[in-house]
């Protein structure tokens, strides 16, 4: 909504690692190598030799007045959200970002849509397919490339019809063409037709939720951002919403899937990277997931100890306890 | 739809024996002498204890209040409001006549203040932490905490007496006949009421619209249309106005009541021959039945307005009408 306050320094400063520019071509590898922080899944390409969506060194931080200082002399102080955080999503693959609730994780959603708050200072780099890109050029491509599917029917206008809002900001004869694909959709989708009248509140959970990816998929995004797409649905229609999302990779795009619940992301996610702390501390194939011998960073050894089908071992790494065990704990 | 319209009407007869009555006891504990204030002090020094007696039976002073009230109310409930004892005319046709004066100005300033509370307060909204939103908010602080009567002897003083721009009062050119009277007179002698009771109405919309429109644009269905490329106008546009109307409609209405009860005061000052006016009249003359009758009018008005309100909340909000049916059901 914000997007007047020029603070984003995307393309400068961070990224100072080392590690070879995401525009670099890549040199042939194998999947688990380790490159650009991560390792591979099969569906992980590269098309033209580059990532389709690339984070380096992404910082986030807030400018707030300091709580802890009485209240009339509270100066400004710098509440860093995300810091250096790098992560890339493949075209063809779904990419679970999997954290804590309430850890940061929809700042990295507002980050690659480029929703920046006035108050808030980002620094790092972020390409998409291949092109850098700074706060203006993401605000072009929201909507135009990149597509949000948010968490839940507040998402949708209260007072507007469902149709309306899937077709969207448009005029002319671009309405109709996309009055008409819209109808395609809920088709493909089996939503009744009786749907595109209806209000918000009058969808149940499931048809909500198929609604909202209609929203991304009408504008045929190249890369879906799904920002905790399943809380509040039962079992069934969460793995239906991840199944939508899992034919949308396989017919080439990307998804940026961000969740607490790592069952349900190892279900469908090709590769998970393991967020913490406002950072991305291991980004891997889904696979290494089956044995922890492959995992690199003792957070995600611990969320693989916590997990259910490994004996809910929380106290095994006293420090990361809680946290890992919330999120193996999850929806399921 | 048949209850909801009996609820209405016992509220609607219900609501004017309590407007009534309440007015009555208010004028009979008042400590104004009818037969004094409106025959004059002098008047009342030579006048004859055979005269006075004769006064106060018309005035009904000596019956207790009850037995006034039920009196009236008998003859009400007939049809018949009573005689102004002031302008010595049926009721009903002396609310007719003023009230009829004060509907072009009561309606101007309602519509103006709505228009303009509204646009003012989406566009402070909308632009939030601006120059224009302070600049709007300072404007809206500074005119709530200025009482109406004071507004109207500043905005007479200014354009009316100094720069001598409009009329320093009634609603027509004094010396004119009546049939010589254009709509342009009397559009031009409506200006500075109108002006002053709208602008005051002005600020509390305003704040009010602000308010829900930050409200609307920090939602997640205005954070969804921002990730979908919508602009933040096309965002107020689309999304803002069309949840704004609830509480706009709601203030609006609501305001009704705002408006006539700052008429009373304006239209004193500004001398307008108006419903406002003839309150005031009726109050410090101790005329009981013009102001029964006058409050009656005005609560109606309000009445009707809140319930116009009521009525356009279900055509607005389809959660609302989705409620009805289920009640129905």
């Amino acid at each position: 909504m914000r997007e007047d306050v020029p603070a984003l320094r995307l393309g400068e400063g961070a990224a100072g690692n080392g590690e070879a520019c995401a525009e670099a071509p890549h040199g042939p590898h194998a999947d688990a190598e380790l490159h650009h922080h991560h390792s591979h899944a099969e569906a992980s390409r590269h098309p033209g030799d580059h990532h389709l969506l690339s984070i380096e060194g992404l910082s986030v931080s807030f400018s707030l007045y300091d709580s802890r200082a009485p209240y009339f002399r509270a100066g400004r102080v710098d509440l860093e959200q995300l810091h250096d955080l790098t992560v890339s999503v493949h075209e063809g693959e779904i990419l679970a970002v999997v954290g804590a609730s309430g850890s940061g994780k929809t700042l990295l959603a507002d980050a690659v849509l480029g929703l920046y708050e006035p108050n808030v200072h980002v620094s790092g780099r972020i390409w998409f397919d291949g092109e850098p890109m700074d706060a203006s050029r993401l605000s072009t491509l929201r909507g135009h490339g990149i597509s949000l599917v948010p968490q839940s029917v507040s998402h949708l206008d209260p007072l507007m019809r469902v149709g309306a809002q899937i077709v969207g900001l448009c005029r002319g004869a671009e309405r109709s063409r996309r009055v008409a694909r819209m109808r395609d959709l809920m088709a493909a989708y089996g939503l009744p037709a009786s749907v595109e009248r209806a209000y918000p509140h009058e969808l149940s959970g499931g048809m909500a939720r198929r609604v909202l990816l209609l929203c991304a998929l009408i504008d045929d995004p190249r890369l879906i951002v799904a920002d905790e797409p399943t809380p509040g649905l039962d079992l069934e229609l969460a793995v239906h919403a991840l199944d939508d999302l899992r034919s949308f990779a396989d017919g080439g795009g990307g998804v940026m899937l961000i969740t607490h619940d790592i069952e349900l992301a190892l279900r469908v996610a090709d590769r998970v990277a393991v967020f913490r702390e406002g950072t991305i501390v291991e980004e891997t194939a889904a696979e290494s997931f089956s044995n922890p011998t492959l995992l690199r960073h003792p957070f995600s050894r611990a969320l693989w100890h916590a997990m259910p089908s490994n004996g809910f071992a929380v106290a095994d790494e006293g420090q990361f306890g809680s946290s890992a065990g919330e999120m193996a704990g999850g929806a399921l | 739809m048949l209850r909801f319209a009996l609820g209405q009407i016992v509220r609607f007869f219900a609501l004017m024996v309590a407007v009534s009555a309440v007015t009555f006891v208010l004028v009979a504990a008042s400590p104004i002498d009818p037969v004094q204030a409106n025959t004059g002090q002098a008047a009342m020094l030579t006048m004859s204890a055979e005269k006075r007696a004769q006064l106060d039976e018309r005035w009904g002073v000596d019956e207790p209040v009850w037995e006034r009230y039920f009196a009236w109310a008998q003859d009400a409930a007939r049809g018949d409001l009573g005689e102004s004892l002031r302008f010595n005319a049926p009721v009903v046709q002396v609310v007719a006549e003023r009230a009829g004066n004060s509907v072009l100005l009561l309606a101007s300033a309602w519509v103006i203040s709505g228009v303009l509370g509204v646009a003012l307060g989406v566009l402070a909204g909308a632009l939030r932490g601006s120059l224009l939103d302070r600049i709007v908010r300072g404007y809206c602080y500074l005119l709530s905490a200025t009482p109406t009567f004071w507004l109207a002897i500043v905005v007479l003083m200014v354009l009316a007496v100094q720069f001598g721009w409009f009329p320093v009062g009634f609603s027509v050119p004094i010396g004119v006949s009546s049939e010589g009277v254009t709509l342009a007179d009397r559009l031009y002698h409506m200006v500075l009421p109108a002006l002053t009771l709208s602008v005051t109405g002005v600020a509390n919309i305003a704040l009010h619209t602000r308010e829900k429109t930050v409200d609307v644009l920090s939602s997640d269905y205005a954070r969804f249309a921002a990730a979908r490329g919508e602009g933040r106008w096309a965002i107020v546009w689309r999304h803002g106005l069309r949840n704004l109307a609830l509480p706009a409609l709601t203030l609006q209405f609501g305001s009704v009541s705002e408006i006539i009860g700052g008429s009373v005061l304006v239209e004193q000052v500004f001398s307008y021959p108006g419903i406002g006016q003839a309150t005031v009249t009726a109050g410090l003359g101790g005329d009981a039945p013009l102001l029964v009758g006058l409050a009656l009018a005005t609560a109606a008005l309000v009445f009707a307005g809140n319930l116009v309100a009521n009525l356009l909340y279900g055509l607005v909000d389809p959660r609302m009408r989705k409620g009805a049916v289920d009640a129905r059901a």
